[in-house]
This record gives structure tokens, sequence and C-alpha cells, in this order.
């Protein structure tokens, strides 16, 4: 026996070698990583809610919750839904269809490796990358703004919902561009799994039995993908929901909730003090909740028929 | 030649259609990358035009002082990249190996954790770190390279996706019961057995840990302190075009590093080696 | 479609058989032909297998007939009718696939309904004849479960009754049998030869399992690089193999070096008569199949045995010739040779396949 055995032998964690062992020791283990997401997972999450339902002095309080009836605020929250949501929709579905329509690539080709890396990338992409990308492209003086006034007399910024919040890019409507940007990706990403798991003997199957192409999406190419549709359109509205840096990059002012949550930081006056942005946090967490709930929902449905 | 009678069934799209379809959509994702790279090389004020003006402008002493924040912020991140991948390496790798071993019903328990970061916003750790960085801060000062603490619980769901796929891929439990019947120790097994087969995933796991540190953008500033991205930040006020290179090269940097991490399955799905894949699958964007 | 008694008996599932014919046909993949003027009539209420390697252009070959496949030219006909351009969703055929073919989100009586949905059978005896349908593979009473929730015999039942329910023209199996156990195999097979026979419907099953071919099938045709080699009976391929390929895929064979002269091989001093037509004169293979070499203990060949094992109602014996040479002799149970005995050869001296050495 080697002397690295050995010694380990003599250790209750290298038990394993023979039969009987003391089942506690070897989960000292996890004592690290136990520890790890406990200090910066659960720790702060619980910081950043009770920074909400505690006063400047530390003591308990709901007051906090008036926030919540704070106009502006109301408003971005909305804004950060109704953008989220419409992200959401307008990528699950063309991300769905790009799906379909690379099960035309050979499944390890070089398309497919690059499709996968780009994905990976452009998901990953957000923020202030993509907001100079953005601005490139649509801002005032973007190569897409030029073009259009130029070739069609078009000022794409007098297409603004709202005439007085200044470029269209710097509004939620012209956020929802760069917002696609990287949800298309992730709709790929997250729902390509579930199209290639659609066996080709299902499409033989129903051509055998005197169905067309249509009746193959209506009976089985829908309603098998559904639950991942659905799943991958929730996972794409939280992204969206949580995103930060892309909004931060481009407006300064507070049109959406986690760049409210940063001003509001950086105006508190006592270092350290998370009163506003705590409240704040647990909207979004109570909101992410729904989101979540809604999605454990949607799972437990399909769970009959799948594994 | 001539083909009868074939008739497209299932799912798969037409040739001519899928390539319409794609080519049109690679060149919507294409347009504001190309808008980006032609702004990073145009003249100033202008709207068209290509110089290299901007790039010399690093060179020049006089106005180094523009780009020593951004210097300093790439340092800062090539740093926390390093240490966030050491903390998986430490924290989260034991772990699992450990879970997969000897513990399987705790795999679960650390599948969720690991991927409850997708629903916590990460604005809201963000809140819940100030506190808790400043109570760090007291005991180290103001340091950077401490956020990986921080970046590390983001990265968690990247870290953690390759490495499973591996597992799930290479059968650890039969692989461990072979090392130890042929007389090898608890750590001779994991040492010259375990980690061999998780080469690849390990490796593609710190790939994608670093590419989220490179892009990571919220907690620095939550946190006040200066990375790539907050450099970046500050950057495009003073010097837009330089900023906008800098954006595009970490881009081509990151894609090439997931190439590589694509081929890299790829080649060895092909090969029928193992079946498992490095894909971020299911994993939402961490920003 | 006709209208059925929703109350009626598993007769109601019977069929005219209908003719299939394939008429020199040719499909290439990218320049690799993967049937080259394929010829094959299958007489109603027929049973063929087409068995071969993979690769050899069985299963192309049946989705070719399928519709699932173009072909670049020939004619399909069934039931005497030109189909090659009625597309597949029309052709009128039940087929059963190898795996995986059961719309995972439907229960079983869903499946079986399905093809009958798409032909718009109300769904009253829509239910009664997916009911039925099951009945017949003998899983009625698990109608509410889903692919998942089944076996994987089990699944197949249900494929071969969603086939069969719309009381296709023609039923083709691709390999339904090959992803499950060995002992589910034998018993499944046996089914669908029962309930062909009862229904008496026209089938068309694909297979690379010699064994399965020979036990389900009225005739077999075995294929080779995209053509039929030999049809026949399942007797005639084994007793009168036309050709080595077919020698050598049917059944087990030794192949030996021997000499031919004048239509008679000598093998090992013992002359044989040749199958079919035989080759020029020269050194030629032969093969002898194992139940045509005999164990004796006096005069013959010398040999050593090597190994023998038990095969139930049989016994099957390898041993080894002075030039080294490794033949295998099939005998009866009782006789059980010991490893290292010496023994002696002898051939039954039935016709052999032949073909030239080099």
């Amino acid at each position: 026996m080697s002397a690295a055995s050995a010694a380990v032998a003599g250790r209750s964690a290298g038990a394993g070698a023979r039969k009987p062992r003391r089942r506690g020791a070897g989960w000292l283990g996890f004592t690290p990583f136990a520890a790890y997401t406990l200090v910066f997972m659960a720790v702060p999450t619980v910081l950043a809610v009770w920074g909400g339902v505690t006063a400047e002095d530390g003591s308990f309080t709901l007051a906090n919750f008036s926030a919540f009836g704070d106009r502006s605020i109301l408003k971005a929250f909305e804004n950060s839904i109704v953008l989220s949501l419409a992200v959401a929709v307008a990528s699950a579905i063309l991300g769905a269809i790009l799906c379909v329509m690379l099960l035309a690539a050979k499944p390890n080709g070089i398309l497919r490796v690059v499709v996968d890396a780009a994905s990976s990338v452009l998901a990953q992409f957000g923020g202030v990358m993509l907001a100079f990308a953005f601005i490139a492209t649509m801002g005032s003086s973007g190569m897409f703004t030029l073009w259009l006034q130029s070739t069609f007399h078009v000022d794409l910024n007098s297409l603004a919902p709202d005439k007085t919040a200044g470029p269209l890019l710097y509004q939620p409507a012209g956020m929802f561009f760069p917002y696609l940007y990287f949800s298309i990706p992730l709709m790929i990403i997250a729902f390509m799994p579930a199209v290639e798991g659609l066996r080709p003997q299902w499409g033989e199957a129903v051509a055998t039995l005197g169905g067309g192409r249509f009746s193959y999406w209506r009976h089985v190419g829908a309603p098998v993908l559904a639950p991942s549709f659905f799943g991958a359109m929730i996972l794409i509205f939280a992204s969206a929901f949580s995103s930060f840096a892309t909004a931060a990059a481009l407006t300064n002012s507070g049109i959406l909730i986690p760049v409210v949550m940063q001003q509001d930081l950086s105006s508190e006056t006592a270092s350290g003090v998370t009163n506003i942005p705590g409240v704040l946090a647990i909207g979004m967490i109570v909101i992410m909740a729904i989101v979540m709930w809604a999605y454990s929902v949607l799972q437990r449905r399909a769970a009959r028929w799948q594994r | 030649m001539s083909r009868r009678g074939s008739a497209r069934v299932g799912a798969a799209p037409g040739r001519a259609t899928a390539t319409v379809v794609l080519v049109i959509a690679g060149l919507a994702f294409l347009y504001p990358l190309y808008a980006l790279a032609a702004f990073a090389f145009q003249p100033v004020g202008q709207h068209s035009g290509f110089t290299l003006q901007h790039l010399k402008a690093l060179t020049d002493p006089v106005r180094a002082y523009q780009y020593d924040q951004l210097w300093e912020g790439i340092q800062n991140s090539l740093v926390i990249a390093l240490v966030t991948v050491l903390l998986m390496l430490v924290f989260l790798l034991p772990a699992m190996i450990l879970a997969e071993l000897r513990y399987r019903r705790v795999r679960q328990a650390i599948e969720f954790v690991c991927l409850l970061p997708i629903s916590i916003p990460t604005v809201v750790l963000a809140v819940g770190f100030i506190p808790v960085y400043q109570v760090m801060w007291q005991a180290t000062g103001s340091v950077a390279w401490i956020l990986a603490f921080a970046i590390g619980i983001i990265s968690l769901p990247y870290a953690f996706r390759p490495i499973q796929s591996n597992m799930a891929g290479v059968d650890m439990v039969t692989l461990q019961e072979a090392a130890r019947s042929l007389g090898a120790g608890w750590f001779q097994t994991v040492w010259s057995v375990i980690l061999p087969n998780l080469r690849r995933g390990i490796l593609s796991s710190a790939l994608l840990t670093v590419s989220v540190v490179l892009g990571e953008y919220t907690i620095a500033s939550f946190l006040q302190q200066n990375t790539f991205q907050t450099g970046l930040a500050l950057l495009e006020h003073a010097d837009p075009y330089v900023a906008s290179t800098f954006a595009l090269a970490a881009l081509l940097f990151v894609f090439i590093i997931l190439v590589l991490i694509g081929a890299a399955g790829t080649i060895r799905r092909n090969r029928k080696v193992s079946t498992w894949s490095p894909s971020t699958a299911t994993l939402p964007p961490v920003r | 479609m006709v209208a059925i008694d929703s109350n009626a008996s598993a007769g109601s599932l019977t069929v005219t058989g209908t003719s299939v014919e394939l008429v020199d046909v040719v499909k290439t993949y990218s320049g690799h032909a993967a049937l080259s003027g394929l010829d094959l009539k299958v007489e109603p209420g027929e049973f063929v297998a087409l068995l071969g390697p993979s690769g050899c252009g069985k299963t192309t070959a049946l989705r070719a007939l399928s519709g699932l496949e173009g072909i670049d030219s020939g004619s399909i006909r069934i039931g005497g009718v030109d189909v090659v351009d009625v597309p597949v969703n029309r052709r009128d055929i039940g087929m059963v696939f190898q795996s995986y073919s059961l719309f995972p989100h439907m229960t079983a009586q869903q499946n079986v309904e399905f093809g009958l949905r798409m032909r718009k059978v109300p769904a009253q005896q829509r239910r009664a004849r997916a009911s039925e349908a099951l009945e017949l593979v003998g899983l009625g009473h698990l109608s509410g479960r889903y692919a998942h929730e089944l076996s994987g015999g089990q699944q197949q039942r249900v494929a071969l009754a969603r086939a069969l329910v719309t009381r296709p023209r023609v039923l083709l199996l691709d390999e339904p049998l090959s992803a499950l156990d060995a002992k589910v195999r034998v018993q499944l097979r046996e089914e669908i030869r029962r309930l062909q026979q009862e229904l008496g419907i026209t089938t068309i099953f694909v297979t690379h399992d010699q064994e399965e071919a020979l036990a389900v099938a009225d005739r077999v045709a075995v294929m080779n690089a995209g053509d039929i080699e030999q049809i026949g009976t399942p007797e005639e391929l084994y007793l009168a193999p036309r050709t080595p390929f077919v020698a050598d895929f049917v059944g087990l064979s030794n192949k030996l070096g021997g000499t031919l002269v004048g239509g008679v091989v000598t093998v090992y001093g013992q002359p044989l008569n040749v199958l079919g037509e035989a080759p020029e004169d020269g050194p030629v293979t032969a093969y002898v199949r194992p139940e045509d070499v005999i164990i004796t203990t006096d005069a013959g060949l010398p040999a050593t045995v090597v190994s023998t094992s038990f095969l139930g109602s049989l016994r099957r014996t390898f041993v080894r010739l002075a030039d080294d040479t490794v033949v295998a002799v099939q005998h009866d149970v009782s006789d059980r040779p010991e490893p290292g005995q010496q023994v002696a050869l002898r051939f039954k001296g039935r016709p052999v396949a032949v073909t030239r050495q080099g």
C-alpha cells in the first residue's frame, strides 16, 4: 500500500476502502461550499430584504413600502414589466423560428458550432458593450438612423412614443431592440435542446398515419414543445427584468426599476443604509417569485407525459 | 438528378427557407456590430471614413491619463477573474465531486443552489453586498479582487453546468470503484482518475467564468469598484472611439473562447468518447 | 373509409391483401447507390422479410415504399397502381419504426386514435376502434399510459396497434424488434407473425437478424449492396443458398479451403457437390454448415477439441485441424467431447456453396 493511501486510510474522510465507516465525517467536505454560498448568497439576499423593512435607525418598519405609492417608482415598475414582457414574447417567437430553421443544418456542423458560440456571446453581451453597439446603430447619429434619414427621410426619433423623453433609444420602447439583441440568443440557447429533441420518427409516424406538415405541427410539434417554449419565455422575462447594465449604460434617468435602485442607493445619505433599494428589491423578488411560480405550475402540467 | 415521390415530413424546414431566414437573422445580428466597428474607426465628428488615429491616441503619453482608469479596470478584472476561477476550484468542484461519488442525494441540492442566482436578480444581490462588503473592506481596505467572492456567486450557474454535463458523461462512480478495486486510495482516485476525466468540464467552466467576470458590470457599479466594464462606461464620455474598440476586442475574445469550447465539445461528441456538451443550455445571461 | 360496427370483434381489422411491387428502383445518395435497380414482388397477404447487413439498402427500400424517401427512377406499385407520385400521407400504409415513435404527449389510446383522427373518423368510432386494436395487441388495460410509462415491448405493441388500426393496405416494419431484450424480441416476433396471418395483411419486415427473418417470414429477401441477392422461403435460403454471400449471411458456415474440379469440390480430401452454378476450376472456399460436419472417433480428418458449448437442444463444438483451421461442429447434446480430446471429422456430403479464392 502506498504512503498516500495509508495516510488517507488513517483519516475518517478516507473511509470507503473498507465497508463500515462513520457516515458523519464525509459531510464536512461540503462545509466550504456551504459557508461560501451562505455568506455570499443567502446573507446578501436577506440583508437586501432586511433593508427594506427597517428604518434608518435599524428598527423594524413597514414605512418604506410607501415607496410603492410614489408615481415614478410605480411607473418604473410598469416600464420594467411591460418591456420585459414584450421582449420575452417577441424573443420567444423569433428565437423559436430560428431554432426550427437551424434544424436544416447538420447537428455537429460548423454552422451549429458558430451559432452556439455566437448565441452564448450575444446572450452574455449585455450591458455597456451592447449599449455602445446600439448607440452606434440607432443613436442620434447612428448608422441606421442616418440611413433611414438619407434614404426615406424618416427621423427615427420622431417614432418614439414619448416625444418629451428624448431620443428613442433612451426610452423603454427603444430599449426593446437592444434587449431583443441579447434575448433572442438566450432563446436559442434555452430552446434549441427541446427542438433537437423532436424525433424524426414522430414526423414520419404522422405522415404514414395520413397527416400532413400542418397536422404534424398542430398535433405533435406544438404540444410537445409548448412546455419548453413557455419555460424559455419565462426565463427571458426574468433575465430582461433583472437586467441592469444595458439600461444603466444607456440612460441615467430612472425609467427602469434596477436603475432606480442604484440611483436611490447613491443618494442615500448614510452609507450602508439601503431602505428604499431594499424595499424595491422586495418588489423585484415578489415579481420573480410570481414568475417562478407560474413556471412551476407549467412544468407540473406537462409533467404527466414528461419524465 | 430528378427525385420522385419524396416529401418533407416532421419539423425540419426546407433548405431554401432555412437559408433565407438564417441569412436575414445573421445580417440583423451583425449589423449593430458592424455599426460599432465602423464607429470605432471613424474620424472624429464624421459619420463615415476610416482612421487609425484613435488607436494611436492610446499610446500618446499626453492623453495617457484618459486611459489610466480603463487599464486599471482591465487589470482588476483579470485579477478578479483569476481569483474567481480559484474560488470555483476550491469551493464548487470538491463539493460536486464529493456529492457525485459519495452523497448522491446532495447533488440536487447543489444544483439548486448553483442555479439559484438565475432567479435572484443581480441588483438585489448587489444591494445586499453593500453591507457585507463594508464589513470586509474594514479588514482589507478597498481592494478590487475581493469582488471575486460576489462575482463568483453570479458565475455559479456557468461554472456548474459544464462540470455537471462532464460528470453525466463519464460514469464517475464506476471509475471510482474501478480505481479503488485496483488499490488506489481516496486521494489517488480523485487526483489521477477523477480529475483527468473532468478536465474538459473544468476547463470550460473556468473559461465561462472568465467571460462572466469580464462582462460583469452591475456588482462593480453598485460597489463602486473599477473594473473593465465600469472603465469602459467611464471612457465612453472621454473617448467613445477607443471605448468601442475595446468593447469589440472583448467580444471577439469571448467569442473565440466559446467557439473553442464548442469545437472541442463537438469533436469529442463526434468521436463518441462521451456525450457531454459544454453548452450553457438554459442559462440566462449575467448582467 | 368503411365505417365499422362499434362492437366489432378483432376480425374487423382483417383486410384483403394487396400486392406490392418494386420495379428497377434506383436511389443514390451523393454518388453512393443505396438501391441499384431493385426488383421485388410481394403477393397479396404475403409476409416478406428484407434481410441484410447495415447499409445494404433494406431500410431505404422500405422507406421508398412508404414514400418517406424519394427515388431516382423505377416504379413502385401498390395493388397494381404506381404510387411514386403519391405522397406518404396518402399511400395508405401502416409503419412501425425501430423505436421512440410514439407521440410522448399522448396516451396509448390517443396514439392509436391518431391515424383515425387524420381520417376524420367520428370520435366515438375512433375510441371503439382504437380500444379494439389495443385489445388485439394485448394492451387494452394500459390504454391510459403515456409512452414513458410503458416498457419497450409494450411501446412497440402500441405502435403496431397504431399502424394497424387504420386498416392500411400494407404493413411496413422497420427493425421493430432491434431495440428490445432478447426474450421480448422472440415473444413479439411470434405475435407479429400470428397477427399478420390472422389479419391477412401484406407485410414487409426489415431486419438484420437472420434468425428473426427466417422465423417470421413467408419469404426472405437477402439484400446486398442495394440489390436482392436471393429471395426464397427460409428453407430454400438455408439449404440452398445460391451465392456465397447468402451462405455466409444466413446461418453459420465454416469457410474451408478446397479445390474445384468439374463441379466437385474436394475439401480436406473429401469430395462434395457444389450448390448452384460452379465457378471456374481451381482453389475455392467452401461454405460448410456446422450440422454438416460429424465428429467420429474412427477414420476421418484428425482434429483436436478446443471447446464445446451447450445450446439447449444441441451442442456446438469447436475443433482445431492439423493446419490450425478451427471448425464448428453441431451435434447432439448427449455427445460430450472433452477439450483436448483427439477426434476425427467427416462431412455429411450435402452440397455446399463455394467462392473462388483470392
